[in-house]
């Protein structure tokens, strides 16, 4: 069997999986409109699903998940702002349910310290880059001449 | 040249407090921080379980403190947690409201044939729509509140008796106390 037709069997394969994909999809949902669909798909994927934490409740296949996707679903159809669905999950799960932490002031550190550190570690080296930048300034120096030929 | 070596430990003595503090205080994982306590009860009306002719709302238990269980007869802990439960009822000292969420009539009033029945009213919520407004995620849930309307505590999982003797019983009778 020749290279080509192995690897026309493995693309067409391939095409069958993806094609199959989205009928396995935990989330079947779909929105009247292309907008909807992506601010849905957004929501759904920044907001974490509380019983299986360490996903997002666009994955999740946990009962609480999809009933959290129906809300989200019923609330974009109502009209209501991605803020508006935040808010509603904020009120009722807490900061839990964000992946994209709020900047609020027990959250500030989370935002801050990444920045602090960047900026003390920039510090250190500035100073250690500038200290051996003297070094080789000093090591360029002329020696005195001490009559040596 | 002594600092040259000073300053890593140092840093290094410091990361290692800071995450020993982490690791110590840091949360059950299983157990989200319900951002209700202290606020006022989210609102409900159902219909009963038990009389398919009543309702069950949150404005009619106004006025006197009651613990709402969020349970179902699909719910393994709660198997465990009914035996509590019953002596709760039994003790007298505070109203059991189930809260039967996401579950078959025919299925719960089984349930609670067989293992008996230690709330005063159920409501039902069929579709789960009134345990997402008070943040429920896995039954079983317990929420104290107060006769102004007001979550003072909630209890992530089964209901034990130590959470019953340290955390409940105790916010029963201080307030019983200063009213007295």
């Amino acid at each position: 069997m020749s290279h080509a037709r192995i690897l026309r069997g493995c693309l067409i394969a391939l095409a069958g999986f993806l094609a199959c994909a989205r009928a396995y999809a935990i989330d079947p949902t779909q929105m009247p409109t292309p907008e909807l669909q992506a601010r849905y798909e957004g929501l759904t994927h920044e907001l974490r699903c509380v019983q299986c934490q360490d996903e997002a409740i666009s994955d999740s296949p946990a009962g609480i998940a999809s009933d959290l996707r129906g809300e989200v679903r019923d609330m974009l159809l109502a009209g209501k702002s991605d803020q508006d669905v935040r808010n509603f999950m904020l009120a009722r799960y807490g900061d839990f349910v964000l992946f994209r932490p709020r900047f609020v002031l027990k959250n500030a550190w989370l935002w801050l310290a990444p920045w602090t550190l960047l900026a003390v570690g920039g510090l250190v080296a500035w100073r250690v880059v500038r200290k051996r930048a003297e070094l080789v300034a000093a090591d360029n120096e002329p020696l005195p001449d001490d009559g040596s030929p | 040249m002594i600092n040259r070596f000073l300053i890593p430990v140092v840093v290094f003595a410091l990361l290692t407090v800071v995450l020993a503090i982490g690791i110590v205080h840091s949360p059950d994982k299983g157990i989200i921080p319900s951002p209700l306590i202290g606020k006022p009860a989210p609102p409900f009306s159902l219909p009963s379980l038990t009389d398919a002719t009543r309702t069950v709302s949150s404005g009619a238990l106004r006025g006197r403190w009651y613990l709402l269980n969020v349970w179902g007869s699909w719910c393994g802990t709660c198997r465990e947690e009914h035996g509590m439960l019953l002596q709760v009822r039994q003790s007298g000292l505070v109203p059991l409201i189930g809260l039967d969420w996401k579950d078959d009539d025919a299925q719960a009033l089984g349930y609670l044939q067989q293992g008996g029945n230690p709330y005063q009213e159920i409501a039902a919520d069929r579709t789960g729509r009134v345990a997402i407004d008070w943040g429920v995620y896995a039954a079983p849930e317990s929420f104290l509140v107060n006769p102004e309307g007001i979550v003072v505590y909630k209890c992530m999982g089964e209901l034990t008796p130590e959470i019953w003797q340290k955390e409940i019983l105790p916010r029963l009778t201080k307030a019983q106390a200063s009213t007295s």
